[in-house]
């Protein structure tokens, strides 16, 4: 789950990581006032979405797709300036290259003081799968895309690997600083920055913690200048007060909807809409629909029980996008029985206004008895005998009407 | 011949009374695999699916001589689980709770590799040698014993790909699902260095995924040790968006990382047949054996 850079920073005030003065609006009244209450001095207006490089983004007008705005990020030294980019950046979308070519409604800003800045560095939290241990890594490389560094200046990113039992201790935070080749007095400042960090990616079960810039003050204070953090999913379950960070707005309408009948759907661009058990074979699935020149519209695991309610919410999920064609029902029915899932296709079509092409094949247990009684059924469906003959026919049948 | 399980394999379960437990602990009984004992904690001297429940799973071993268990234990607990039965020194742990968190299992690994024990999973099927013994929730009808090893990090991919095996008319030694997580306990190449000791298994076929690296060590690892069994590799998600968790924990191309194409790529340098279709697997092994 990812949640936003200014409630990622009121975590971190929470650990006592330094964090600049901010607040976070939704109107530019706020947006005004909150520029009041910091004192109307120098403001950083910073749009809030779930995106990295929002910085050098480009803000749209939502009708026309009009580019308004260079960057989502902005400097501003006025009442005058804060109303500007408060009303441009608000309720329009930003596109970055995180984001896609649809962008991102800016539904929030936040308003922070302006940080008088000597360096900008960057420190990191992530899961290495190989040692499979949580890492801490900085680099004196901040404000610059991390991958690119890693690509080609790699020696510049110094890594410390956590063991479960002890946590990060002092001695890794001091190399850590040393590395970022701090002053003697800025030192302090990181390890007790880094140790809690460390605290609040813990306790709090995140599974990718970013800053950057993670930078020093003029007055010598180390300070999250950004904060970009992702909870394991997995956790959620312990964590209640986390669960109320989730941001709905930031997620595709159809896959909210989805994940409320514990469906796992993913809206993609293409045509053909399919429904599969098993998140491996839906990939497969959606593969293979490319290799015979269909689109998948889709990615949706209806998990290992398909039955006539999963597979009617399957429906009706898939049928919320209006580029679907035709919908391949790919099932691979193991203890679960292919008939059983027949019947609870038919059930579905009955109840769903079905009026695209619809591929089934059901392979598994009773898979010759489920074809019968597809074959039977009054509905048209194409019966497909193999992945192959499915995923030919799901994409053949998108340029058919029923 | 099989790896890792066999007739002779005596399994417990953790989690015996649960709904899945319970559910699947039949399956197996039924397909034949030796369920010696069941473990949940409050539930010691209970009978289920007609063996002992046990507190603890110290104490079902010292009774039973089970030297697997399989856990169907729910996310908050299974990390706990896992730990009890390493702590209780069993040989096999096949884990098939889906969603444990990240960090449960940042200190289970930890746990791991100060012992003997070995786990599959989590978040996988289970593993079967065909005929013999089965430990997970696959369908054990569609498999049919034989000489080729299955190693995947999906569930029904996996069962397709046996499947497709069947009808061309190879047989499995041992398939194995080694789970959809960001963390797992066996990987592909632990997996591949057991399949290239057993000598009755004279090819393997592995089904990878976006995300992380496995794929990219496998295939550095199998040149390095000039692994001579014909491979056929398929990899799920080349159609996948970027930044987006398909599914699986540990299904997602992250900064550019993690891609099909890289991961096709690797293994095609170490000389592994890689299908881009996933309804060529079978065949394409037929024509690697034959």
């Amino acid at each position: 789950m990812k949640i936003h850079e200014y409630q990622a920073k009121e975590l971190f005030r929470k650990y006592g990581v330094s964090v600049p003065f901010g607040i976070a609006v939704e109107s530019v009244e706020s947006a005004l006032k909150a520029y009041q209450d910091l004192g109307s001095g120098t403001v950083v207006v910073k749009s809030q979405i779930h995106a990295g490089g929002r910085g050098k983004g480009t803000v749209h007008c939502p009708n026309t797709g009009d580019i308004l705005l260079e960057g989502g990020v902005h400097l501003a030294h006025s009442k005058e300036e804060v109303e500007q980019f408060a009303k441009t950046m608000l309720n329009h979308i930003l596109i970055t290259h995180q984001t896609g070519p649809a962008g991102k409604e800016v539904q929030k800003l936040l308003i922070e003081s302006g940080v008088d800045i000597k360096r900008e560095l960057y420190a990191g939290i992530v899961l290495d799968r190989v040692d499979r241990k949580f890492v801490f890594m900085v680099s004196t490389e901040g404000g610059m895309d991390i991958e690119t560094v890693a690509d080609k200046t790699p020696e510049k990113i110094v890594k410390e690997w956590i063991e479960p039992e002890t946590g990060l201790t002092n001695t890794q935070a001091i190399t850590l600083a040393k590395a970022l080749e701090l002053e003697e007095d800025q030192i302090d400042s990181a390890v007790s920055i880094f140790s809690a960090l460390w605290a609040a990616f813990s306790e709090n079960d995140c599974s990718l913690m970013e800053i950057n810039p993670l930078v020093v003050t003029g007055d010598n204070t180390v300070m999250a200048l950004d904060a970009k953090i992702n909870i394991d999913d997995n956790s959620l379950f312990r964590h209640a007060d986390l669960k109320e960070l989730y941001d709905p707005n930031e997620e595709d309408a159809a896959e909210v909807e989805a994940s409320k009948n514990n469906l796992n759907y993913i809206k993609l661009d293409g045509k053909v809409g399919c429904m599969v058990n098993g998140a491996g074979l839906a990939m497969g699935t959606m593969d293979i629909i490319k290799l015979y020149g269909g689109e998948p519209a889709n990615f949706l695991d209806v998990g290992g029980v398909a039955n006539a309610e999963t597979v009617s919410n399957g429906f009706k999920i898939i049928l919320t996008d209006p580029n679907v064609k035709s919908i391949l029902i790919n099932i691979f029915g193991g203890i679960v029985r292919c008939d059983r899932v027949a019947k609870g296709v038919i059930e579905a079509m009955e109840s769903e206004n079905i009026t695209v092409p619809v591929v089934v094949r059901l392979e598994g247990t009773n898979s010759k008895e489920a074809s019968q009684i597809l074959n039977d059924d009054s509905f048209d469906f194409i019966v497909a005998t193999s992945l192959g003959d499915a995923a030919e026919k799901a994409v053949k049948a998108t340029g058919v009407t029923s | 011949m099989s790896i890792l399980i066999d007739q002779n394999t005596k399994l417990i379960i953790q989690g015996i009374t649960g709904t899945e437990g319970s559910f699947h602990g039949k399956q197996m009984q039924d397909y034949g695999t030796q369920v010696v004992g069941g473990v949940t904690p409050g539930k010691g001297g209970q009978e289920a699916l007609g063996v002992p429940v046990f507190h603890t799973v110290k104490e079902a071993i010292d009774t039973t001589g089970a030297n697997a268990s399989v856990i169907f234990v729910p996310p908050p607990f299974a990390a706990s689980a896992v730990i009890e039965a390493v702590k209780a020194e069993i040989e096999l742990i096949i884990c098939i709770t889906e969603g444990i968190p990240t960090k449960d299992m940042v200190t289970v690994n930890a746990v791991l590799a100060d012992s003997s024990t070995r786990m599959l999973g989590p978040n996988c099927p289970g593993l079967i040698s065909p005929g013999k013994c089965k430990i997970g929730i696959m369908p054990g009808f569609i498999h049919t014993p034989g000489t080729i090893g299955v190693i995947s990090r999906s569930g029904t991919l996996t069962y397709e790909a046996v499947h497709q095996l069947g009808e061309v008319g190879l047989g499995q030694s041992t398939s194995m699902g080694i789970g959809g997580d960001p963390i797992i306990g066996t990987t592909f190449i632990d997996a591949l260095s057991l399949f290239l000791e057993d000598d009755d298994t004279t090819g393997v076929v592995l089904i990878g995924e976006i995300g992380g690296t496995a794929e990219e060590e496998t295939a550095e690892w199998v040149t390095q040790n000039n692994f001579q069994k014909p491979i056929v590799a398929f990899i799920a998600g080349a159609t996948a968006p970027p930044g987006r968790r398909m599914g699986h924990a540990g299904a997602i191309i992250a900064g550019g990382k993690g891609t099909a194409d890289d991961k096709k790529a690797a293994l095609k340098a170490a000389n592994i047949s890689v299908v881009d279709s996933p309804a060529e697997i079978g065949s394409a092994m037929k024509k690697l054996i034959s």
